[in-house]
C-alpha cells in the first residue's frame, strides 16, 4: 500500500517505514500506540525519542478521535518514516477540518489563574514537534511533522 | 482501573496500578480517585511508579483530582517515571505539584 502522505514536506530516503491504520476511538488509540510502541524499529530507539514520539502521536491521535470524529467516527492512517534528520510522522484521518482549516495555536497554560484541565495538548505537541504540516485534501486531513530523535 | 488507597503516618497513599492514564482513561481515574479520597481530609500522595504514560487526557484528570480535593488538602506526586516526569515538566505542571522522585521511604512500607 503506497503511503497516503499527499503533503509531507520531508524527502529524502527513509531507513523504514511503519505504516498503521486504526479506527479512530480512545481504546483504538492506546492499542494503536501499543502497537506501534513494541515494534522493534520503534523499541530500539532511545527511551527519551520514543516517549517523545509516545507524547506527540497520542496527542495527536487523540484530538482526532475529539474533534475530525466527534460527530462521525472514522479511521486514521499513521505512516512513521525513519529519515535522517528524525522521525517523519504523517497521520491522516477523513473527519471534519481544522477550524479556519489552521493548527490551533497551542498557547502555554496559564497557572497564574484557576488551574486548567485541558489545553495541554496542542502545546505538547507545538513543542516537541519541529515543521509542522497541516493539509486538507478532499475529505481527509493530514498532518506531517518531525520529531528529533536522538541514540 | 485498578487505584488502591491506604492510610499512612497520617496521610492517604493511593497507588496507580495501571500502566497508562490517557484519554480511554481518564474519567474512570477522575471517578475513582474521587472514590477513593471520600471522606478522607488529610493530604494525599498519589504514587505513579506503576503508570508508564499519561496523556494531555491524564493530566487534565490529575489537575482535576487536585481541585477536587480543595485548597485545604494537599496532593503530592511520588515515582513519576521519565515520559510521565516529562509531560508534567513540559506543561510545567512540575511546578504545581510537588513532585516526591520517589515514594518517600516512611510511607512505603506503612499502613
Amino acid at each position: 500500500m503506497q503511503a497516503e502522505v499527499a503533503c509531507c514536506p520531508e524527502t529524502g530516503d527513509a531507513a523504514w517505514t511503519i505504516r498503521l491504520a486504526l479506527q479512530g476511538d480512545a481504546l483504538a488509540v492506546r492499542r494503536g500506540l501499543g502497537l506501534l510502541f513494541t515494534d522493534p524499529r520503534l523499541a530500539a530507539l532511545s527511551p527519551d525519542s520514543r516517549g517523545t514520539a509516545e507524547i506527540v502521536l497520542a496527542e495527536v491521535l487523540n484530538n482526532i478521535v475529539e474533534h475530525a470524529y466527534a460527530l462521525v467516527p472514522g479511521g486514521v492512517e499513521v505512516t512513521i518514516r525513519l529519515l535522517e534528520r528524525g522521525l517523519c510522522c504523517c497521520i491522516r484521518d477523513h473527519g471534519a477540518p481544522m477550524p479556519g482549516l489552521e493548527l490551533p495555536p497551542g498557547q502555554p497554560v496559564d497557572c497564574s489563574d484557576e488551574l486548567p484541565e485541558g489545553g495541554f495538548g496542542w502545546f505538547m505537541i507545538r513543542s516537541l514537534a519541529r515543521n509542522l504540516r497541516y493539509c486538507r485534501g478532499g475529505r481527509w486531513n493530514e498532518l506531517c511533522f518531525l520529531l528529533p530523535v536522538n541514540e | 482501573m485498578d487505584v488502591q488507597a491506604r492510610t499512612a503516618e497520617g496521610l492517604l497513599l493511593v497507588q496507580v496500578r495501571e500502566e497508562r492514564i490517557d484519554a480511554a482513561a481518564a474519567i474512570r481515574f477522575k471517578d475513582r480517585m474521587r472514590e477513593v479520597t471520600a471522606g478522607w481530609a488529610g493530604p494525599v500522595i498519589l504514587d505513579m511508579s506503576e503508570v508508564k504514560f499519561l496523556d494531555s487526557s491524564g493530566l487534565g484528570a490529575v489537575v482535576a483530582v487536585m481541585k477536587l480535593l480543595g485548597p485545604e488538602q494537599r496532593l503530592e506526586l511520588a515515582g513519576l517515571t521519565p515520559t510521565v516526569e516529562k509531560v508534567f515538566r513540559l506543561t510545567r505542571m512540575d511546578s504545581v505539584f510537588r513532585i516526591h522522585p520517589v515514594l518517600p521511604e516512611e510511607y512505603r512500607n506503612a499502613g
